[in-house]
């Protein structure tokens, strides 16, 4: 039998922009939402980040992307239907939804509150719903997940500079707390400032770190310092300055997901230093064994976050003003965006004002 | 000038050294600094052959400074203490393991983790605080500050115990830092060899579970029968192989060469850890989304510290924790050499240096 199309799947009509292919270009895409069952939020999407994993996914750069793929883990909105069962949210709640929307809730990880590593996690796009249908992501008009993967946004938070935090941020404020970069005193280095970066600086200040951006890119270093407020800001292909700052730091945060040297980093860590990767390059990078063996340090990963963490991460921004720096731009933009992404020209993530402009570039 | 080694101190030493990087050693006459206040002077018995005395004979990591006297785990007898030595007494059962100096004074040294130093001087190869080249165990007598010196148990054999001051401490310092010691869990040790088989042991001491990682089958029987291993994993079986995904709390990757790392993390579970204490001297391939996925980590370890290697030989003499060896004598050295090149060896040599380095 046929399977049904995605406009004709469920019986709510929804609109957004796809990409059908891998060169990655997106445009208008009629899908359908399913119905808010028992535990389900449904909500009208106000605006949903772009997040570099969007521009991996849409070109296919991690193979396993299926087309049509509506990107957007990012999402911001207005709950506007709630499931029977639904505790926590009522019509007209501000609401957030990031990478997940589905987890088994029975194994070790989920029972521990780290959804984000279950084996059988459902991503936000791109992924099998328990349904057997496809998940669309938040470049489009409406959104329907489990209660369990919605967080409530704080009145204070502006829901257009506060959208990425439900990747970014997350994915940031993890690992910080996780491998102990939260303490006061700690020296906290933070490779590439972008979207995962610059957010980095922003938390591991209000944890009272002592912050260090590192970048290829000079001309970031006085907003870095005048703006971001980080302490010092090293340029990586800079040999007097890397040496000056060698053994210097309690843990790095590496949110580079493009080919780079990992030996000049493991040098500005102390010993018991921390390497931490957030950044997914698609290929393997080199591990040089000497400069974690000599000093004792360690390379880890970090993959998102889970629900609980995320509520307590979107809290904590809230208490302390944290915000992405946003670039808001229509939705017919977006081809546009996705390609000054590649060149990292964005201050520092760019944010889809889909309420305002999403059913206009329908039309 | 740099005076020749026979002449730059005043204690005549004889041992065997390689000369260049063939890695072939051969009798040689240096000289030991005279016994300082802080010093004891060890008459060599046993001397294990580790694997970092081949890398360096052949200047395989590129550092090495001909002509150089290898050995870092050295037992012996104590001949000579000076005048501030408190802790050993003539006639003491001793040994000297990878370290015979460090600043003693910044945060590794005041935390008992000189191994860390960033001016540690090794008991080879290095160069000592008076400026002289340091010459290792393969030798007939050596002097060394109070502070590198251990007590070694009376009820540890001394040859089979050698080894265990590099070796040993190698695999039980990051299994300590690491959290391996926790009984139930899940340790895979990657490579049987020196290394390998004395993190086996330190395993089972701890009550953990553990499986041997290994390119061939050859090893199973010895690995579960005689070590005690629990189980046994030939890393080119990929029905096995698949098995144990996301099986292991800790990985020890003891494995020299160069070799791939994702299959050993994807048997690691969620926030497991991967140790690497071989020392392969190209950088190996670093797969990033399987640490991100898992929220794994790969940590280094090198050695470990004056107080966690007395604390180790210790444990050892409690349990009852000595190396499996072949001994040989000096001379049988260079052919030693070739088949620990190949991993012909269960699993560590010891020179019998007492009883067979003689004079020529």
């Amino acid at each position: 039998m046929e399977k049904n199309s995605p406009e004709t799947e469920h019986p709510v009509k929804a609109f957004g922009w796809a990409a059908r292919d891998t060169s990655g270009v997106l445009s208008p895409f009629i899908f359908s939402r399913r119905a808010a069952g028992d535990n389900d939020v449904m909500f009208r999407v106000l605006y949903c980040g772009i997040c570099h994993s969007d521009l991996h996914s849409i070109k296919n750069e991690w193979g396993f992307s299926t087309y049509p793929l509506v990107p957007g883990h990012e999402i911001v909105g207005v709950v506007t239907e709630v499931g029977s069962k639904v505790k926590k949210f009522k019509v007209g709640d501000r609401v957030g939804v990031g990478g997940l929307v589905g987890s088994c809730h029975s194994c070790d990880n989920c029972i521990n509150n780290l959804e984000s590593y279950c084996p059988t996690y459902v991503l936000t796009y791109g992924a099998t719903y328990y349904d057997g249908t496809t998940t669309y992501g938040g470049y489009s008009d409406i959104m329907v997940a489990s209660e369990h993967f919605v967080v409530r946004m704080p009145d204070n938070l502006p829901l257009d500079a506060a959208a990425p935090l439900l990747c970014a941020g997350i994915t940031v404020y993890s690992p910080l707390k996780y491998f102990g970069l939260d303490k006061p005193g700690v020296h906290v280095g933070v490779v590439g400032l972008g979207g995962l970066g610059h957010v980095a600086v922003k938390f591991a200040k209000a944890f009272g770190a002592k912050v260090t951006v590192i970048s290829t890119s000079p001309n970031k270093k006085d907003e870095a310092i005048q703006r971001l407020g980080a302490d010092s800001f090293l340029v990586s292909h800079d040999p007097d300055q890397m040496q000056a700052a060698m053994g210097t730091m309690d843990g790095i945060i590496d949110t580079v997901s493009a080919f780079h040297p990992l030996q000049p980093l493991l040098g500005l860590v102390k010993t018991n230093g921390k390497l931490i990767m957030v950044g997914a390059p698609d290929k393997p990078l080199e591990l040089p064994v000497f400069s974690i063996i000599m000093g004792r340090k360690m390379i880890a990963g970090s993959g998102g976050g889970g629900m609980k963490e995320m509520q307590e991460m979107i809290d904590f921004a809230a208490e302390h003003n944290i915000t992405a720096d946003i670039e808001v731009i229509p939705m017919d933009y977006v081809n546009t965006a996705m390609e000054r992404l590649v060149k990292a020209d964005v201050r520092y993530r760019f944010v889809i004002d889909i309420a305002n402009t999403l059913k206009a570039a329908k039309n | 000038m740099a005076k020749n080694p026979e002449e730059e101190h005043p204690v005549k030493a004889f041992g065997w050294a390689a000369r260049d990087s063939s890695g072939v050693l051969s009798p040689f006459h240096f000289s030991r600094r005279e016994n300082g206040d802080d010093d004891v002077t060890v008459k060599i018995f046993y001397c294990g052959v580790c694997h970092s005395d081949l890398h360096v004979a052949k200047n395989e990591w590129g550092f090495t400074n001909y002509p150089i006297v290898p050995g870092h785990e050295i037992v012996g007898i104590v001949t000579k203490v000076g005048k501030q030595v408190q802790k050993f007494r003539v006639g003491d059962k001793v040994g000297v393991g990878v370290l015979v100096g460090s600043c003693k004074s910044c945060e590794g040294c005041q935390q008992d983790l000189e191994n860390y130093c960033p001016q540690l001087v090794f008991t080879y190869n290095s160069i000592d605080c008076d400026g002289t080249k340091t010459y290792g165990g393969y030798s007939d007598v050596i002097v060394v500050h109070q502070r590198y010196v251990l007590r070694f148990p009376d009820n540890l054999p001394s040859d089979a115990g050698a080894p265990l001051l590099c070796a040993g401490i190698t695999v039980y310092s990051p299994m300590k830092y690491y959290g391996m010691t926790e009984p139930g869990k899940h340790l895979g040790v990657a490579g049987l060899g020196g290394l390998g088989h004395v993190a086996v042991k330190f395993g089972k001491a701890f009550g953990l579970k553990v499986t041997v990682i290994s390119g061939s089958q050859s090893k199973e029987v010895e690995a579960i029968n005689r070590l005690g291993a629990d189980s046994f994993l030939v890393t080119s079986d990929p029905a096995k192989m698949k098995a144990a995904i996301g099986t292991m709390d800790f990985i020890i990757d003891t494995i020299s060469a160069v070799h791939p790392l994702l299959p050993l993390l994807s048997l690691l579970r969620l926030n497991g850890k991967l140790v690497t204490v071989g020392l392969p001297n190209k950088p190996l391939e670093l797969p990033i989304f399987p640490l991100v996925l898992g929220r794994k980590l790969i940590g280094g370890s090198d050695a470990g510290g004056m107080k966690e290697t007395q604390e180790m030989l210790d444990f050892c003499a409690k349990n009852n924790i000595t190396a499996d060896i072949e001994l040989i004598k000096m001379d049988e050295i260079n052919k030693a050499m070739e088949r620990l090149a190949k991993s012909d060896v269960r699993y560590r040599f010891v020179i019998d240096v007492g009883n067979s380095l003689s004079h020529p």
